[in-house]
């Protein structure tokens, strides 16, 4: 099978569904690029991390819509063609930028389905790079999916490897609600199996890439490659983990992480955001509230501090947590 | 305009376009982290503007700060070692280029969020405003940041409140990748004139020329007549961020901008013209200028790093 970086995944997701359905578009910041530039080159950012390259030679300038720096119309006129019969995307060229354009996430896009009675669905999928490595400071940095996976309304979902990323794409531009898609910036350039061909990965079916008797880690998005390598290393030793990669943490697939809690008894859940209302407070929570009588030790979450994200490399290394951290849990669980 | 006065301006504005040569360099060898978007050729807006004011006055910057910062009087040496994430810098590390700020020089920020600096201003402006004092409160923003609808409230809400704030708009002609007569619908300095308040424009390569501007801004703000604008079109020497492969603009744009629109170039012409300064006078200046960029390079190196520690300080609460 061809190997493929995430971002080319993505890329190829995109690809196909702009060429199955032709109600599907894409609206952003430089999404193409290169409008009214002095060397008059259309196809000249295929947006920032290079996702929508080729699109817009392929697909015309009606489909593939460079838009001014104004996020809130963005995501204000990805709904209100959502409403009138179209598939749009929206792309936020930085999670972050969801600060901009928040009522028209929460209080439009994520209330119509409900507040409407069922009359209408909002299938805007909303693309998000997101997280820390760059060293992008406290505004481009943020996971921000945590604070988005408590508002009812919305589909959140974070790919942790290329393969995920195409599929479910596909599912979010296919799904008739709204998704709000977060790419880790960081594993952009990641690569593992991808086939041509285009496929779905259901939204909400938890990924199980480690299978192991004794702890059950929890992770998302690039936690899920960080908990990998814990993971991994630990196995030297004869520590063997259920790693789970929920993949959407709303939906989330409870029963996923209570069958293997239940089997190892032990927990460790992992996310890069900051600790407080998180996604690692709330799988805990639903742990300890579903699988108590399945424990056998505390659960152990490891997280981002409760700070924003810093600028020096030092620091915003000391901020993620990587797999020493992750290792330290699992450890923990175990003594 | 006195000779000091002359000659401070002239070592501001090659301080900056200094400044921004040496990291567009430094940053090519990796040592410095993240993103960082130059100011080189838009110098004559930022030290056009600062020159007229003080310590009391209030700036609010964006993502492209260096230039505004420095300008305003933010020390070099803490800038480059805020850029270089030590922590001595002016943010101990914790902001790095697109954050730096210094409250006791006024400069309440350079900015990430592209139209997150005029609403600030405008706070900045109704706390001068109900402390009767006689300062303004600027707001710089691009041509590509003049579209975000915050940029529109602020100067409404500053018309209303007839607060001093002035909205400095730098169009360099770009935002990121998209060229702006694309992206500004109808014409910035009309919009901004439909709010209600005076746009005095200015030629931003053209320190003179934008001080002027920013002298009737803030004669308008001291009389007690409120908000105001300054339009200047100005070049945008380098990409949007170091390492910007720039597919969007022509060679010929590239170098016609070098040539023609250089604001160094053009404020020497003029004071060696009407005699106000001599080339040795300037060439002092130049000396002295790149000395302090190598000074700022060698101590931004030098300085102390941060520890994984330091992550939890300067909060208020700690789980
Ligand atoms: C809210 C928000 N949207 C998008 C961006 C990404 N971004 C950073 S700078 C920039 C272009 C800004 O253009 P302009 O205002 O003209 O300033 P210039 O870069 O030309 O100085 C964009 C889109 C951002 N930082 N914040
Ligand atoms: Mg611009």
């Amino acid at each position: 099978m061809p190997i493929k970086t995430y971002r080319d995944a993505l890329n190829e997701a995109l690809h196909q569904e702009f060429e199955r359905d032709e109600r599907v578009f894409i609206l952003g910041e430089d999404v193409s690029g290169g409008q009214a530039g002095s060397a008059g080159v259309v196809d000249a950012a295929g947006g920032i991390f290079g996702v929508t390259k080729g699109l817009v030679n392929k697909f015309g300038v009606d489909r593939v819509i460079d838009t001014p720096i104004s996020e809130s119309a963005i995501i204000g006129a990805a709904n209100g063609a959502a409403l009138a019969g179209m598939r749009p995307i929206a792309e936020l060229m930085f999670a972050d930028f969801i600060g901009v354009s928040m009522d028209q996430i929460f209080n439009q896009l994520a209330k119509f389905r409900y507040m409407f009675g069922g009359k209408t669905t909002c299938p805007v999928v909303v693309r998000l790079p997101t997280g820390a490595g760059m060293n992008m400071a406290a505004q481009h940095s943020q996971t921000m999916y945590q604070m988005m996976t408590s508002v009812p309304g919305l589909k959140v979902v974070m790919p942790a490897n290329a393969y995920d990323a195409k599929g479910l794409l596909i599912s979010a531009i296919r799904d008739d609600d709204p998704v709000l898609f977060f790419e880790h910036k960081g594993l952009y350039n990641d690569k593992c199996e991808v086939p041509d061909e285009p496929y779905t990965v259901p939204i909400g079916e938890a990924d199980m890439p480690r299978e192991g008797d004794d702890v059950t880690v929890v992770a998302f998005s690039r936690s899920v490659k960080f908990a990998i390598k814990a993971i991994d290393k630990l196995q030297e030793e004869g520590i063997s983990c259920d790693l789970v990669d929920p993949r959407s943490s709303s939906p989330l697939d409870e029963e996923t992480i209570l069958e293997s809690v239940e089997a190892t008894s032990r927990l460790v859940v992992v996310d890069e955001s900051p600790p407080r209302c998180g996604l690692t407070a709330d799988i805990a929570a639903m742990v300890a509230s579903k699988g108590f009588s399945s424990l056998k030790a505390p659960i152990e979450q490891v997280s981002a501090p409760h700070t924003p994200v810093p600028f020096a490399r030092e620091l915003e290394r000391a901020y993620v947590p990587g797999p020493a951290h992750i290792e330290a849990a699992i450890r923990k669980t175990l003594a | 305009m006195d000779k000091d006065k002359l000659l401070r301006a002239y070592s501001q504005l090659k301080t900056i376009r200094e400044f921004e040569e040496r990291l567009n360099v430094e940053i090519a060898t990796g040592e410095i982290a993240g993103f960082t978007h130059l100011y080189a050729g838009q110098e004559a807006v930022a030290v056009g503007v600062c020159e007229s004011l003080d310590d009391k006055d209030y700036i609010v910057s964006t993502h492209r700060g260096h230039g505004h910062c420095m300008a305003k009087g933010g020390d070099v040496i803490d800038m480059m070692k805020e850029i270089y994430g030590s922590t001595e810098g002016l943010c101990k590390g914790k902001g790095g280029s697109m954050h730096i700020a210094d409250f006791d020089r006024g400069i309440l920020g350079a900015n990430g969020i592209v139209g997150g600096g005029p609403p600030l201003a405008v706070g900045a402006a109704i706390a001068i405003k109900q402390r009767g004092d006689k300062n303004v409160a600027v707001s710089f923003s691009g041509d590509g940041s003049s579209n975000q609808g915050t940029v529109f409230e602020a100067m409404n809400l500053a018309v209303v409140l007839e607060v001093p704030s002035i909205f400095v708009f730098e169009n360099n002609g770009y935002g990121e990748h998209t060229g702006a007569d694309y992206a500004v619908g109808g014409d910035l300095l009309k919009r901004t004139q439909g709010f209600g308040m005076p746009v005095f424009t200015a030629d931003g390569a053209d320190f003179f020329s934008v001080y002027d501007a920013t002298q009737k801004a803030i004669a308008h703000a001291n009389a007690g007549q409120g908000p105001s604008a300054i339009y200047a079109e100005c070049p945008r020497y380098f990409g949007h961020y170091v390492g910007d492969p720039q597919k969007y603009r022509s060679k010929d744009e590239l170098s016609d901008i070098r040539e023609n629109q250089d604001c160094l170039k053009i404020l020497r012409a003029k004071v060696i013209e009407d005699a106000s300064l001599t080339e040795a006078e300037l060439a002092t200046a130049d000396e002295q200028v790149m000395k302090l960029i190598d000074d700022a390079v060698t101590a931004a190196r030098a300085a102390p790093r941060p520890v994984a520690a330091d992550v939890l300080e300067d909060v208020y609460i700690n789980y």
